[in-house]
Parts: C-alpha cells; structure tokens; sequence
C-alpha cells in the first residue's frame, strides 16, 4: 500500500484539468467546498459538474467560470429555495445542462461504480423527463417482456470525496448520511479523498464495516479540517444554514458574489486559513456535542 | 380561533397520515405535518428521507432534508441508491408528499420549468426524488396554496405522474403508486374521482366554493357531498407553535 498524502493543493494541480469532468460528492453532507475553492483558485476552466444537487458549490464554482456543462437531478438551494447563479446562467444559455431525476442520477453511478452498459429501472409514468434528455432509453426485459428505463454509466473524470477518517492510504471510514460517496468513488477514473482526520491504519481495521472505500480505488489522500463548511460532517461540525440562507442574498447580485469570492475564496490561501478567518463565533454556533454509538464486538479470533 | 394558511395546511395534511404509515417526508410544511400527526393520533408513523434516513427522530426542525439530527437516533441510514431502490422502488413507502410550481387538473405536477424546457423562461430545481416517489409510494399529498397559477389545466412539464390524461392512462402504465389522493391547499381538500381529475371535496371553515373556482384554472367540480374540515384544534395549534415550530420559521405569516 502507498502512502498517498499530499496537500489539497498539490492534488488538484495534479489530477484536475481543464475539460474533466468532475464528480464532488456529498448529499447535502461531506460536501467538499474546500477542494471546489481551490479549483476555482487554480483557475481551471470548461469542466463538466456533475452532482445529484449541485448545492452551493456547483453554484461557485459555476460563478467563478470554471464550468461548462453541469449534469444534475435537483438545482435547488436545500431549503432555501433557487440556486441562483446555476439557473441564471441556464437561463441566459450561457451553461449546457443535462437533467435527472436523483434515481437515475444515482443509477447512472451506480453503472458507472459497478463496471455496467446501462441501470434498468421500473418506468415512473411521467414522460416528459425521458423525452428531452436522450440518454434515457426504454428496452424490453428478456425475462417479463416489460419494458424497463435505462440509463448508461456515469463515469467522472475525477470524484472528489470527503470522509470523517481515512489512513495515509486512502481506505475511509464514513457515518451519517452516505449518500453516494461510494459510487463516486468506484466509477470515477480519479480520486481525490479529503479527510477530517488521518488516522493510523489500525483505527481502520478496528471497524471494517465502516470502511465504505478502500485504498486501491483512491489516487490522492488530502488532510482537509473543516473542508465540508457551509456542509457539515457527522460529528465534527454543524451544517451552517445561516451561510445557506445568507447565500441566497449574496448570490442575488453579481457584485456581491463577487465580492464573496474575492474575500473567501481568492483571498485565502487554504482551508485553514478560510477556518481560521471564519472566526469564533462561527466555530461555537458550529460545535456539536458528541453522541456516540454503543460499541460493537468484533470478537478476537 | 385564529391561526394561519400554513397552520391550517399543515394540520389538515397531518390528519390523512395514518398510525404506521411509512412516509417520505421533505421538509418545511409535510415535515411538520409528519411530526404533528406522530405526536396525536399516529405514534408509529415511521419519517424516511430521500437523503437515506429511516426512522428519524429529529430533536430540531431541519432547514434541509439532509440536517444531521435526522441521522442522530434514527433508526437506519443507507445510501442514495438503496433508498430509491430497496426502499422506495420496492413498494416499502405509504405515502409520499410532492410539491411543485404548478399541478394540473389530473394531479400531473411541474417542478422542471416554466415555458420551453430547452429555452425556459423560469427554471425551477427539477425532478429531486419527486418523480419516483409521485409513481411508487402508495399514496400521495399535496400541500400548496390556492392560486391560479399554481392550478392550470395542464402543466407545461410532467415532471410527476399524477393520473396523466385520466386514470385509465396511468393505470395502463403499470406504475405501482395509487397516484395523488389529496391537495390539501389554504381554501380546501381535492381529491381525485373516478376518472382522476381533482374535485373539490371539502372546503376549510370559511371558505367558499367561488373563492376555490376562482383561484383553479379549469372549471372547478365540487362533490355531491361537500364537506367542512374541522378547525384546528387547541391542542393542534399548541404542539405546532410551541413545539415544532416556535420560532415560526415556517408557520408564520398568511
């Protein structure tokens, strides 16, 4: 096994490129915002976004004029309401756009995950979906004669992928909403793991069941606390939703975006420092109180 | 008693859950509907979320459907795919709540865009989990207000099935969910008849049938039978504002 730490940065210079398409995962948790902030300070250009929710990262990243094309089953600010900038710019034709419901977003991974052509799925009635993006296709099943709806495999340039704690080598432990931080990381040519912690080997095989990625899948190990805010992980620090809901009226104007941008993202030098600048306060409101599980027996054999 | 359009939604919605169901809850008003009804008459009905969680037991009101405390004491997470495919697609989920820009008179919903899908003049957020669970949960509600942009007589994209062109075309099409079987709004109840379009049902104390044929885009039926809703209770309006929502994040208002 290779020791594969290296910085955020060195990461991205050397797997990102102009072009790729990028795979950030994260259901609402684990999103990585700081590996999308050093995208868009290594200035990378014309990528393909992919995400089940775009999120605020997308929508940054989509500001910064690092995007093409964005692939997607939900462009929402999660209990905000409109992602501003992603649809703006759709809007403006000025952002190619292909569209999923999150099911066939997540079977197109899964395809992509598991070495498959196409994911069948059971129709859902509504056809409006499958008609105006080509990739859903219809085939016969051998077995009933039904039909059934298909999607082909999704598979990212580079799946950046945060965890609450992996070893040097990349195998990752992850709890709380999972999401499709495994299948990103299955289909992906590349990936990046980011870490809120790196943890001896030992603490690894301690709980093998939660060992969700293992190492020969994962190309670079980036030690990044904090990399998830305005997200959160389990365990470690709340979801700011003030910043989700404060985003909303950034976003509103161009100025202002930004202006975000300039203080937040160009004018930080990594993560830690944008922690770090974040303040205090905001790392109080952030605290949590730890709940834990009750341990499990793996028994000495 | 007073109370607001989003109480009297909410409560309503609360009260066609039943003891056991198995609901795929989103957030804001069908979350408070869910936690209302499992602190009266459903103690066992059981909140699963799109983002993977089962059983939840949130200790505060989630902005989003993926907030931690849905995970912290919930019964189960799983991944995205397992809970679109084992859970949802399976047949596992009662009932699901849908919203959306627009619904028509079949119950078809839109949630996609308004005008032209490829040139739109208004994009919305788009499918989410919406068009699988408006075609695989059991039963499905609708909470919106009463406006007549929101109720035209065909939605410019079928984002969910609801009945399509009547009840026979979605029957034919094999899906497994009963389809939309209320849209609870500020004015009233629709349900859908025989043939699938939504009729009238109940009006609200107060309401009157005008005001419903006013703000609905097709010409509005009314059943042979039209009910009144009991008003929320007390008891209803003091789990809700003291509660689940005290600070009013999403009650307040009209």
């Amino acid at each position: 096994m290779t020791n594969k730490l290296c910085s955020l940065n060195e990461a991205i210079a050397q797997f990102v490129h102009d072009g790729d398409t990028i795979y950030a995962a994260g259901f609402t948790h684990l999103i990585p915002f700081a590996a999308g902030h050093e995208i868009i300070r290594q200035g990378r250009r014309n990528l393909t976004l992919a995400r089940a929710t775009p999120d605020l990262i997308y929508d940054q990243m989509v500001a910064a004029g690092c995007a093409r094309k964005i692939i997607f089953s939900y462009i929402g600010n999660p209990g905000v309401g409109s992602l501003r900038i992603v649809r703006t710019e759709i809007e403006a034709g000025r952002l190619e756009w292909e569209e999923y419901s999150h099911f066939s977003m997540i079977s197109r991974l899964q395809a992509g995950a598991a070495g498959l052509p196409f994911m069948p799925m059971n129709p859902t009635a509504a056809g409006d979906l499958e008609r105006v993006n080509p990739n859903y296709r219809r085939v016969t099943d051998p077995y009933t004669g039904r039909e059934v709806v298909t999607v082909p495999p999704l598979t990212p340039d580079v799946a950046i992928v945060h965890v609450q704690r992996a070893d040097v080598h990349g195998n990752a432990h992850i709890w709380g909403i999972i999401g499709e931080q495994k299948e990103a990381a299955f289909a992906a040519k590349t990936v990046i793991l980011t870490a809120e912690e790196i943890v001896d080997e030992a603490v690894i095989r301690s709980d093998p069941n939660r060992t969700l990625i293992p190492d020969f899948v994962v190309d670079a190990v980036c030690h990044v606390p904090y990399c998830a805010h305005p997200s959160y992980t389990q365990g470690y620090y709340d979801r700011d939703n003030a910043f989700y809901l404060e985003w909303d009226k950034i976003s509103e104007s161009p100025e202002e975006t930004q202006r975000w941008m300039e203080e937040w993202v160009y004018g930080v030098k990594d993560r830690t420092e944008y922690w770090q600048k974040l303040g205090e306060e905001t790392h109080r409101r952030l605290h949590v109180r730890p709940r834990l599980s009750h341990p499990v027996n793996y028994g000495d054999y | 008693m007073n109370y607001t359009a989003s109480e009297l939604m909410t409560i309503n919605a609360a009260r066609l859950l039943r003891d056991g169901d198995r609901v795929f809850v989103g957030v804001g008003l069908p979350n408070l509907a869910c936690n209302l009804a499992m602190r009266t008459h459903a103690p066992h009905l059981v909140m699963i979320y799109e983002a993977g969680v089962i059983g939840a037991r949130p200790s505060r009101l989630p902005l989003s459907i993926g907030d931690p405390t849905l995970v912290s004491g919930a019964c189960s997470v799983v991944g995205m795919y397992d809970i679109f495919s084992l859970y949802l697609q399976r047949g596992y989920v009662d009932v699901g709540f849908l919203g959306g820009a627009q619904i028509d008179q079949y119950g078809n919903i839109n949630a996609t865009v308004i005008g032209d899908y490829h040139r739109p003049k208004v994009r919305l957020p788009g499918s989410g989990g919406s068009m699988e669970i408006a075609a695989w949960a059991n039963r499905c509600y609708i909470i919106t207000p009463h406006q007549k942009r929101r109720f035209p007589a065909r939605v410019d994209f079928r984002t969910s099935a609801g009945f399509l062109g009547g009840r026979a075309e979605r029957e034919a099409t094999g899906v497994r969910g009963k389809g939309p079987q209320a849209v609870v709004t500020n004015l009233g109840i629709l349900e859908p008849d025989e043939n699938g379009e939504l009729i009238l049902t109940a009006l609200h104390p107060g309401a009157t049938f005008e005001q419903a044929q006013e703000n609905t885009g097709w010409p509005l039926r009314a059943a042979p039978r039209l009910l009144t809703t009991e008003p929320p209770t007390a008891e209803e309006l003091r789990i809700l504002r003291e509660e689940l929502d005290p600070q009013g994040i999403y009650l307040k208002g009209s």
